[in-house]
């Protein structure tokens, strides 16, 4: 009775149907028009530096000096991308990092050295999230206001904890992470913490179960839902995750300033959720790119750094980023209507 | 007639996706007043070609002549203004506003130019929704609160909110109960008498031949035939034209050893839902097939996402192998093997972003990872069986499965379910937006599976299916069993009295 004369598959005008690309091809076509676009533009900005200020932005301490910026909101912005793509987002990035520096700088746990002032700034980003992530996951809170609402009371602590002083890092090992000294071939350690970072990242947002389910929370919840995700404990884990990158954020922070301070972190937030954005991360959720965050990091870097060297005032820098960040969406735009 | 010029007349129309050619030099004409069918298999090109028409996709090539001049349908709104109104096969509604705005968004009614009267898109929809046999949607609602076929009828209402000549319908009778279809059809005769055309897409042949006039045949992109009579052609011509074979429209055989012996595997004890359905009894052994008959809105589908753990029951249990599962979690169901293929496909299954792969893949990840770690190759082999299994068209799980056409993404969710390899599967409306040639095979597939020992607990609002396919069938009406019976004591007659029975609308 059953009929099976011939499958139904007869193609006339096919898609090819030769096995998958390698995985670098893959690589290769995901490095798309996006990526390569970000990729110009910072090609021009780094000849713009060259041309107007050939000797100081070319210089090897100058653009390490870049680099270890970059570090810092950087690893922030790894984070962010993941809460992002899960159809999420952290505002409270910039607070948690200044909470994690100055509770890692206070005298007392100064005493317990390196390892008590690491531990210290990973423990209290990670308990940030925690709760950002509790809130969120089971307490049914929306994002936004959950994370402003730890934004207002980390950034309250901080400075509780500080009554506004600088805290002075006492601690030699720490210190030396930052001096010449400790830079391994011109690469300083604080860059090398960042690329491991983003290595890892990219790791687990392309090949392991947890980036699949981040994607496809952030994608359709529902869908998630329904196909057996335990959507809720992935939203923890996610605001974990992003504490945890702030929390080494702020340890990068310490190191780079030698000090903890109640303002560190400032507008974090923002920062790191253009950076994601003109990566090419959706704000919706369900797409996400580290790569291009990372592009997105080292495009604002080197703005402020070149705006800097030209004794260029701040609020022009702030002009330039909003600008640059209206172009990059527009491109996408365009580049996702086509394809 | 003869004199005058077609309403609208298409030629030559190409339309070409990365790596698919969608539409390989179509011709189609609609004369005023007829309704013009469009048949074809899933991924044929039938809602590209209407895309096109309505001014969502522009074509590479080709001519459009709307009462006997040249036009280009640059927007959606081109069309519009000519008079062409489309129902598109996946709705598109903005959940968040109300009936009323729905119908009017975009061209609202205002004072002054600006300030939306609210009064009057309520009292206008209020009687478009009248004249479509509805007058019980309260354009007040919110769209996200009403039933499929409600917003169904909303997306009517906002195609006849303008002044329309023609109307295209991309297989709106798939979410329709039968005394709906024929409401359906009721307002199709309505808009022929008054001139209007209906361009209609459906896989159920029998609807085209009660309404249609003439049929148009896609396969792959071309027309292979045009406008033949709707009433006279022989369904097997018909079908030959669509798959290029011959197909029966059938149903694989039922085993003959007696499936009702076993130990149950799964078991449903006295669940309900208040407000949804009434306490509830079921058992489906290993190589059954259940299926549910009812209405939309028996709470068929309900009960589905209630015993998957989706929605919390307010009473009773769901055991598997007489283990009973935490209620409310989908993640317990899971675990211990029940899969569901949802209704509403793009809502509650894809990820419209992503690959077919992943789609497939997502509730199997365990299996090609070790320690979290994706292994990618055996991934794509894997979803690669499963989308082949079901004949899923194009042949390439790397696509995003939002190019897929609607029959196309309901394989993509099954292969999910067929890949993880489950015990109890639970498959609400399988086989809509199905073409006939994959119909068969997906029919053969759910057979297969049960005959390798799984539990079938099938919804369908199609009782040809339920019958053709289950060994025990439920009547379910308003949220309660009425019926149960083997397969054999009960006839097309039979369940559609019962399902109807005391049914305001019969
Ligand atoms: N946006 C798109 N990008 C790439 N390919 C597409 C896109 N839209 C449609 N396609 C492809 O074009 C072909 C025709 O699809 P279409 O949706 O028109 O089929 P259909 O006849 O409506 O099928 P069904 O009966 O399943 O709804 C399919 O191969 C589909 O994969
Ligand atoms: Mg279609």
């Amino acid at each position: 009775m059953t009929q099976h004369a011939s499958p139904p598959r007869d193609s006339t005008g096919k898609v090819p149907s030769a096995g998958e690309p390698p995985a670098w091809r893959g690589l290769m076509a995901r490095a798309d028009v996006r990526t390569l676009s970000l990729l110009g533009v910072l090609a021009v900005l780094i000849l713009i530096g060259g041309i107007t200020k050939p000797d100081e932005f070319l210089d090897t301490r100058n653009l390490q000096l870049v680099l270890t910026q970059a570090s810092v909101i950087g690893v922030v912005t790894v984070g962010m991308t993941f809460v992002i793509t899960s159809g999420g987002i952290d505002l409270s990035v910039g607070a948690i990092v200044a909470l994690a520096s100055v509770w890692a700088t206070t005298v007392a746990t100064q005493e317990y050295g390196f390892g008590g002032i690491l531990f210290t700034a990973v423990i209290v980003g990670v308990g940030c999230g925690l709760v950002n992530g509790m809130l969120i996951a089971y307490g049914a809170m929306v994002p936004f206001i959950a994370t402003l609402a730890m934004l207002a009371s980390a950034r309250g602590l901080a400075l509780q904890i500080t009554d506004g002083k600088t805290q002075i890092v006492t601690v030699p090992s720490v210190l030396d992470l930052g001096e010449r000294d400790a830079y391994v071939l011109g690469i300083p350690p604080l860059v090398m913490v960042f690329a491991v970072v983003t290595i890892i990242g990219w790791l687990i947002l392309n090949r392991t179960t947890f980036g699949r389910r981040t994607v496809a929370v952030g994608g359709n919840a529902e869908a998630a839902r329904l196909a057996g995700i335990d959507v809720r404990r992935q939203r923890l884990y996610l605001y974990l995750l992003s504490g945890l990158c702030c929390g080494i954020a702020a340890f990068l922070l310490i190191v780079l300033s030698g000090s903890g301070q109640n303002t560190n972190g400032n507008l974090y937030e923002l920062d790191a959720i253009a950076a994601a954005i003109i990566g090419g991360t959706l704000l919706s959720g369900g797409r996400g790119t580290i790569t291009g965050s990372v592009l997105g990091v080292l495009v604002f870097t080197t703005i402020t750094n070149i705006f800097a060297l030209n004794n260029l005032q701040s609020d022009v820098q702030q002009i330039a980023k909003g600008a640059i960040i209206v172009a990059a969406v527009l491109v996408q735009r365009r580049t996702a209507s086509t394809t | 007639m003869a004199s005058e010029p077609p309403l609208l007349t298409m030629s030559g129309i190409t339309k070409s996706f990365p790596g698919v050619r969608a539409l390989d030099g179509v011709d189609l004409d609609v004369q005023a007043g007829e309704v013009h069918c469009l048949l074809g298999q899933n991924g044929a090109g039938k809602s590209t070609l209407i895309k096109v028409l309505a001014g969502a996709h522009q074509p590479d090539t080709g001519t459009i002549h709307w009462r006997g001049e040249a036009v280009t349908l640059r927007s959606p709104i081109a069309a519009m203004r000519l008079g062409i109104a489309t129902i598109y096969q996946e709705l598109d509604l903005v959940e968040h506003l109300s009936v009323a705005e729905n119908v009017h968004l975009g061209h609202e009614p205002t004072a002054a130019g600006f300030v939306v009267r609210g009064k009057a898109a309520r009292a206008s929809t209020a009687r478009l929704l009248k004249r479509l046999g509805h007058p019980e949607i309260d354009p007040a609602r919110l769209v996200g609160e009403l039933s499929a076929a409600q917003q169904q009828i909303v997306s009517m209402a906002r195609a006849l909110s303008h002044d329309v000549r023609l109307i295209v319908m991309d297989e709106p009778s798939a979410a329709l109960d039968p005394d709906e279809v024929d409401n359906l059809f009721r307002i199709v005769g309505d808009l022929t008498a008054d001139g209007v055309a209906v361009v209609y897409i459906s896989h159920r042949l029998e609807e085209i031949r009660r309404i249609g006039d003439r049929v148009t045949v896609l396969k792959d992109g071309r027309a292979v035939a045009g406008g033949l009579p709707a009433k006279t052609t022989p369904t097997r011509e018909v079908v030959a034209l669509m798959t290029g074979r011959n197909v029966e429209y059938v149903f694989p055989e039922r085993p003959t050893r007696d499936v009702t012996a076993g130990k149950p595997l799964l078991e449903v004890r006295g669940l309900a839902r208040e407000g949804e359905f009434e306490p509830l009894d079921l058992t489906v052994r290993p190589g059954e097939i259940v299926g549910l008959a009812g209405l939309v809105g028996s709470g068929r589908s309900e009960i589905l996402e209630t015993v998957y753990g989706a929605r919390k029951p307010t009473a009773g249990q769901v055991l598997v192998d007489g283990q009973a599962l935490r209620p409310g979690s989908v993640r317990a169901a899971v675990r211990a093997g029940l899969g569901l293929a949802p209704e509403e496909r793009k809502a509650q299954a894809l990820l419209m972003l992503e690959s077919v792969t992943r789609n497939v893949s997502v509730s199997s990840m365990s299996r090609f990872s070790r320690g979290g770690w994706i292994d990618r190759t055996a991934e794509l082999r894997a979803a690669r069986a499963a989308t082949r299994e079901l004949s899923l068209r194009p042949d390439n799980p790397s696509v995003p499965v939002r190019t897929l056409s609607g029959g196309n993404q309901q394989k993509a969710v099954l292969a999910r379910w067929l890949l993880r390899g489950c015990r109890v599967l639970l498959l609400d409306e399988p086989t809509r937006g199905v073409d006939v040639g994959a119909r068969a095979e997906l029919y053969a597939v759910v057979r297969r599976l049960a005959d390798e020992g799984l539990a079938v607990l099938l919804v369908s609002s199609e009782v040809p299916e339920v019958l053709g396919l289950a060994d025990r069938v439920l009547v379910l009406r308003e949220g309660r069993v009425v019926h149960t019976a083997p397969t054999r004591e009960l006839d097309e007659h039979r369940v559609l009295d019962l399902v109807m029975e005391g049914s305001p609308a019969s």
